[in-house]
């Protein structure tokens, strides 16, 4: 059987940001017998435009998407945000009225995937060869959670990960307050949520913080520094490829 | 009722530096989400019963207008009277009438957050008629002159020493060696003054969770019992609603009635669950001579055939608000109006205008909790978006950051300028930061850097560092990747 053909939708923030999620995105897809394909028609898939109200804007990116990815067998994204926003919202942006428009949307939301729930729940990836000196506590992003079901599947391959201990804080569930726009334009709200948020981490002692959506990790890791802490920050697919030598979100090199 | 949603931020502020207010907001929070939590737990089928009252109230939307015909017709063949007001002011006049025509000169009151919206408090002490608010959380909110901060728990801002220090403001011949260290105590001091205005009122005053169309009745859960007095102890009932609290049957309104205590307080039923049909028939042992149910549109029917018809779903349960980390930072005055909470953020624009309460749908991280939790499954975050969308057709946002929105759109319609520009600009923010993890502070940032650091970036963009890999090819080094278009 020929290797199933990924499009990494490597997201903006990565792209901008950290490009070393982005190859530890590569590295595990391929050593699970995948061809990745980075498709360089992409910047961003629309988000920002379509959380502020701007459905032109975000219809545009979405065509420009889907133009670009939908030529591949599958599509993935180290993001719950992102990979949500393709699965869950691109159909809604399309009218009925525009049929193949819509179709198309429809048939890349199907295969859209987020990082780790692609590996876990359709390559049926068991065990990753990658250690971790540490211990680390897991937080899970909204749109991950709430719109594609992402909870166990990132614990489960990071219970392979060798010398990896794993402590759960309290209310992993609730919202770091990053929001998008939502951390600029309500400032105050989001600091308090994010201390809040920076607290219970805190309170688990471990030594890492990792999650799969880096608009979090930038917004948990931010407030960690401001408060002097040392716990290190890190999106989770760096630690299941095992890539972790670049310094953690937020430290210096 | 005025409203303060414009001045959210001034007033999320203010909530934020308020200590008794963030302290009576975490022990209130926490409470409700582990008694709902529960409560869902303990019956299976909850999530399917979820679907069914999405449904029932679809349908009954879908023929409003059938099912509210129907109901009136039911109410005055039990001999009771349906008013019709389209905006607050004629519901306020009809109230006022009834009273009036009753000689009344005290009115006890359910809790009824519709109340609220159609302004009856003051406009019945303006013609001389005291209302008295019978509802041990709305008690002592008229005693505060404030409004609720939540729906069905209106004094989920207060902790107990506030309750202290409001009785003992209020009643001043109580005595000093009272203690109120309980509930129990607060209850009790409570029940002695409300006993007395319960057997004096001439009219009283509820709301309806549910009007059952069969059979014209009005139906209202209590945990006080408050309710019950308030409707059968006076000559006459004034049952408060608003259009789309109606619902086809009986069995109906108990599937309903099946969701809304487990999602509200976590009780699988609340205590008093009351079902009034006419005023007292001949036989009865008691009851109100008198039953009047005042119906509110007041914007509602706007909200029909738009995308926010499926708002009109809510039965006003608050899960939404307990789960919501906005509404758990700022609690619900912040708001502004008589809804908060993410089914205010839709509701309320509904109501008072977009351009009034525009903050509202914006206040929100779209974590989507509130969604998850909705027993009648209204999609709230994509309803506040559509709110947002409205607000972008009509400029309403802020300047700044529609430009910022529009530079940014420009670029990310353009991959080749995208690169360009990314490659420069993160570059540039990467060599500033170069000896540092995180920005402390940076020009054009002060939104992110007031309350956290901002961390520097790896320095080259994915895109650059994928295609000098691919260049370098040849070192077959891993990671590989193929090629893009």
């Amino acid at each position: 059987m020929s290797k199933p053909r990924i499009a990494l939708f490597v997201t903006c923030l990565v792209d901008l940001y950290r490009p070393s999620v982005g190859f530890a995105a590569i590295k595990l897809l391929e050593d699970a017998g995948c061809e990745v394909v980075v498709p360089l028609a992409q910047t961003c898939c629309g988000q920002p435009a379509f959380n502020s109200g701007d459905r032109a804007s975000a219809q545009e990116i979405a065509r420009q998407v889907i133009a670009a990815f939908l030529p591949y067998d599958y599509v993935v994204a180290p993001s719950g945000s992102c990979a949500g926003m393709i699965s869950h919202h691109y159909p809604g942006l399309f009218a009925e009225h525009d049929p193949e428009a819509r179709g198309q949307a429809e048939a890349l939301a199907a295969k859209t995937h987020e990082l780790t729930s692609f590996l876990t729940d359709v390559l049926k990836v068991r065990h990753v060869e990658a250690t971790y000196d540490g211990t680390v506590t897991y937080h899970d992003s909204c749109s991950g959670l709430r719109e594609l079901g992402v909870k166990a599947q990132p614990r489960r391959l990071l219970e392979s990960v060798q010398g990896l201990g794993l402590t759960e804080m309290a209310d992993s569930e609730i919202c770091c307050g990053f929001g998008g726009t939502f951390c600029v334009k309500y400032p105050e709200i989001s600091t308090r949520m994010v201390s809040d948020k920076v607290a219970n981490i805190t309170a688990t002692g471990a030594d890492t913080l990792l999650a799969g959506d880096l608009g979090c990790l930038l917004n948990m890791a931010g407030r960690l520094k401001r408060e002097g802490s040392t716990i290190r920050v890190r999106h989770v697919a760096e630690v299941l490829a095992g890539v972790a030598d670049a310094p953690p979100i937020g430290d210096a090199s | 009722m005025n409203s303060t949603s414009p001045q959210f931020k001034e007033n999320a502020r203010k909530a934020m530096a308020d200590a008794g207010l963030q302290k009576a907001l975490g022990t209130a929070k926490g409470a409700f989400l582990q008694r709902r939590a529960a409560a869902v737990a303990g019956l299976p089928e909850f999530e399917q019963l979820r679907n069914t009252a999405r449904d029932i109230k679809n349908h009954t939307l879908a023929n409003l207008d059938f099912y509210l015909e129907k109901f009136a017709e039911n109410v005055e063949r039990a001999g009771g009277h349906v008013h019709w007001c389209s905006t607050a002011e004629e519901a306020r006049a009809a109230v006022l009438e009834i009273c009036r025509k009753a000689n009344a000169k005290t009115v006890t009151k359910g809790k009824s957050i519709i109340s609220e919206e159609m302004g009856i408090n003051h406009h019945l002490e303006a013609h001389g008629i005291t209302p008295v608010e019978t509802d041990l959380g709305e008690y002592i909110i008229q005693l505060r002159g404030e409004i609720p901060s939540h729906i069905i728990a209106p004094a989920f801002h207060l902790n107990r020493e506030d309750w202290e220090a409001d009785f003992r403001r209020a009643h001043t011949d109580l005595d000093p060696d009272r203690v109120f260290h309980e509930r129990r105590d607060i209850l009790t001091e409570a029940r002695t003054r409300l006993r007395q205005k319960f057997l004096a009122a001439d009219v009283g005053i509820t709301g309806a969770n549910f009007l059952i169309a069969e059979t014209g009745s009005s139906v209202i859960v209590t945990n006080e019992g408050n309710g019950d007095l308030t409707q059968t102890l006076p000559r006459v009932h004034i049952a408060l609603a608003s259009i789309e609290k109606v619902v086809p049957t009986l069995e109906d309104a108990t599937s309903l009635l099946r969701v809304l205590a487990r999602s509200a307080t976590g009780q699988d039923f609340s205590v008093y669950t009351t079902f009034s049909t006419g005023g007292r028939r001949k036989g009865d042992l008691d009851g109100p001579e008198e039953y009047h149910v005042v119906l509110l549109d007041n914007g509602r029917s706007n909200m029909m055939g738009t995308e926010f018809q499926e708002m009109l779903r809510c039965i006003r349960c608050a899960a939404c608000m307990n789960h919501c980390p906005v509404y758990g930072t700022t609690g619900g005055h912040a708001y502004g109006w008589v809804y908060p909470g993410p089914m205010g953020s839709v509701l309320t624009p509904s109501l008072i205008g977009v351009k009034e309460a525009g903050h509202l749908p914006n206040a929100s991280t779209f974590c989507g909790r509130c969604e998850s939790v909705c027993p009648v499954k209204i999609p709230l975050p994509k309803l506040m978006r559509h709110w947002r969308e409205r607000e972008f057709e009509r400029h309403l946002q802020p300047g700044g950051v529609r430009t910022g929105l529009g530079i940014w759109a420009w670029f990310a319609k353009r991959p080749g300028m995208y690169r360009l520009a990314s490659r420069l600009g993160i570059g540039a923010l990467g060599w500033l930061g170069r000896k540092k993890g995180a920005f402390k502070s940076l020009p054009l940032a002060q939104g992110w850097t007031e309350g956290r650091d901002l961390p520097v970036p790896q320095g080259r963009t994915f895109m650059d560092e994928y295609a000098k890999r691919q260049r370098n090819h040849s070192d077959s080094r891993v990671p590989r990747g193929g090629a893009g278009r």
